[in-house]
């Protein structure tokens, strides 16, 4: 418990010093100014976003090949987790992108795929919520989670060949691409943060699901002794 | 009994199930009409404006009518409980699955070989001379919509609320499968039509990635 208190201290201060360093320590972009910085926590949340959705897609296959309760536990938790870094990525986007291109929306190559990503999960948590048995939710919200990843990539494929307007990627992008160090230091001490606090928020959900899964459990365990006990205490007659 | 072969009885029996009323079919043509007159009034369907509308509107109608076709493929199954006696059949559970695709691709593709005509008249659209290439696109998009569809019909079969979430499932996951194939059928559409080969070559890589995926995972989608 005392160890816990102190991780969410620690996280809490990291990310309040990581978002004073992108306030005020970064040096200020040439062109765009002020409003740049919220490349710093817009950026982090994706990666945030992408590490959740990988582990989904991990649990769900470990989920169908060892059939272990947790890895299922392990999904929903990540995909949860996912969907808020996801939305904090789509907030974030729409605010840099009004003063900057003059518009809040465009349908671009990762915008549009981040948004279906986004849509495609949700339809994960409610199918899961939709699907009664335990053993059918997990194997196939299973099968589902497994194609929305696989769509992932082929929804960035046909809008990148189709119409893409968000800036070419700004690290290993080519010559002109790169940063200046103080940026890339704050960047990666963002991205640090938001990671951290991430985790913890992902390993306390997933600690709830195994929580919830045994409660379900001890209740049914239950229902099954009260209902023996009454077949027991029933005289023999009305039994047969 | 090999895969091929079960398929193959499983689609006559699937055949046999739809012609004796024909209900799942009239249904989803009606739809699909319904879909593509009330897009007349969304845009004004000048020759111009169908040219530029009609691929996505004529997709849109197929992708819906195809989700709300694709429901009862594994929910009739249920009601009676027959599905349990397919399973405990010796054959495949892949052989399941590909016998309901392959009837479920016969269903979308009657109904849109209705529809395209229909659609032609009504927007002025010419297909002289595009036939065979609009018939490719037709098919590989079909096999995309239905390969998805059959696997998400078979997943929400369980679910409460089934009717709402196939679409919901779907329809997102399809995505990128509407622009390769409002791509290619713009592309034939045109004045000068031709065939968009890195569209149809997606929309073929799009049939094969869920194709095999629905191969390899099929064995969970039919468990008790």
């Amino acid at each position: 418990m005392k160890s816990r208190i102190v991780g969410s201290a620690f996280a809490a201060a990291l990310i309040i010093f990581a978002g004073y360093a992108a306030l005020y320590i970064a040096p200020e972009e040439a062109t765009m100014h002020e409003v740049q910085r919220i490349f710093y926590f817009h950026v982090s949340a994706w990666v945030a976003t992408f590490t959740a959705f990988t582990i989904v897609f991990i649990s769900n296959i470990a989920y169908l090949t060892t059939r272990g309760q947790r890895w299922d536990s392990l999904g929903v938790s990540a995909a949860e987790v996912g969907i808020a870094c996801c939305s904090i990525g789509l907030i974030t986007g729409p605010l840099w992108a009004k003063p900057v291109w003059g518009i809040w929306w465009t349908w671009d190559a990762r915008l549009t795929t981040t948004f279906i990503m986004w849509l495609m999960y949700i339809s994960y948590l409610m199918l899961r919520s939709l699907l009664e048995d335990p053993r059918h939710r997990a194997s196939l919200s299973a099968v589902f989670g497994i194609f929305a990843f696989l769509d992932v990539p082929l929804v960035y494929m046909s809008n990148r060949l189709w119409r893409t307007q968000h800036p070419q990627p700004v690290f290993f992008g080519g010559p002109n691409s790169g940063i200046d160090p103080t940026m890339l230091k704050v960047f990666l001490l963002c991205m640090a943060a938001v990671l951290i606090v991430m985790i913890p928020v992902l390993v306390d959900r997933y600690r709830v699901e195994c929580m919830r899964n045994e409660v379900e459990e001890l209740r049914q365990e239950i229902e099954l002794h009260s209902l023996d006990a009454q077949s027991q205490s029933r005289p023999v007659k009305e039994a047969l | 009994m090999s895969t091929a072969r079960a398929a193959a009885i499983l689609l006559a029996k699937e055949l046999r199930l739809e012609f004796r009323t024909r209900e799942l079919l009239n249904a989803t043509v009606v739809f699909a009409i319904v879909v593509v007159v009330l897009f007349s009034f969304a845009f004004d369907p000048t020759p111009a404006e169908s040219r530029r509308y009609g691929p996505g509107l004529l997709w849109i109608a197929f992708l819906f009518s195809g989700s709300l076709m694709l429901h009862p493929s594994f929910a009739r199954e249920q009601s009676n409980d027959t599905l349990d006696a397919l399973r405990m059949a010796p054959i495949s559970s892949f052989a399941i699955l590909l016998g309901k695709m392959l009837a479920n691709f016969i269903f979308l593709s009657l109904a849109e070989v209705v529809l395209v005509p229909v659609f032609a008249v009504l927007y002025d659209v010419s297909l002289a001379g595009i036939v065979g290439r609009l018939a490719l696109v037709l098919v590989l998009g079909t096999i995309g919509v239905i390969v998805t569809g059959t696997v998400f019909s078979a997943i929400s079969a369980h679910a409460r609320m089934r009717e709402l979430l196939l679409p919901l499932l779907m329809l997102p996951i399809l995505a990128p499968l509407l622009i390769a194939a409002v791509e290619s059928t713009a592309a034939l559409f045109s004045q000068q039509p031709y065939l968009d080969q890195t569209w149809v070559a997606f929309l073929a890589g799009f049939d094969v990635v869920f194709l095999t995926a629905s191969w390899l995972l099929c064995d969970f989608l039919m468990e008790e």
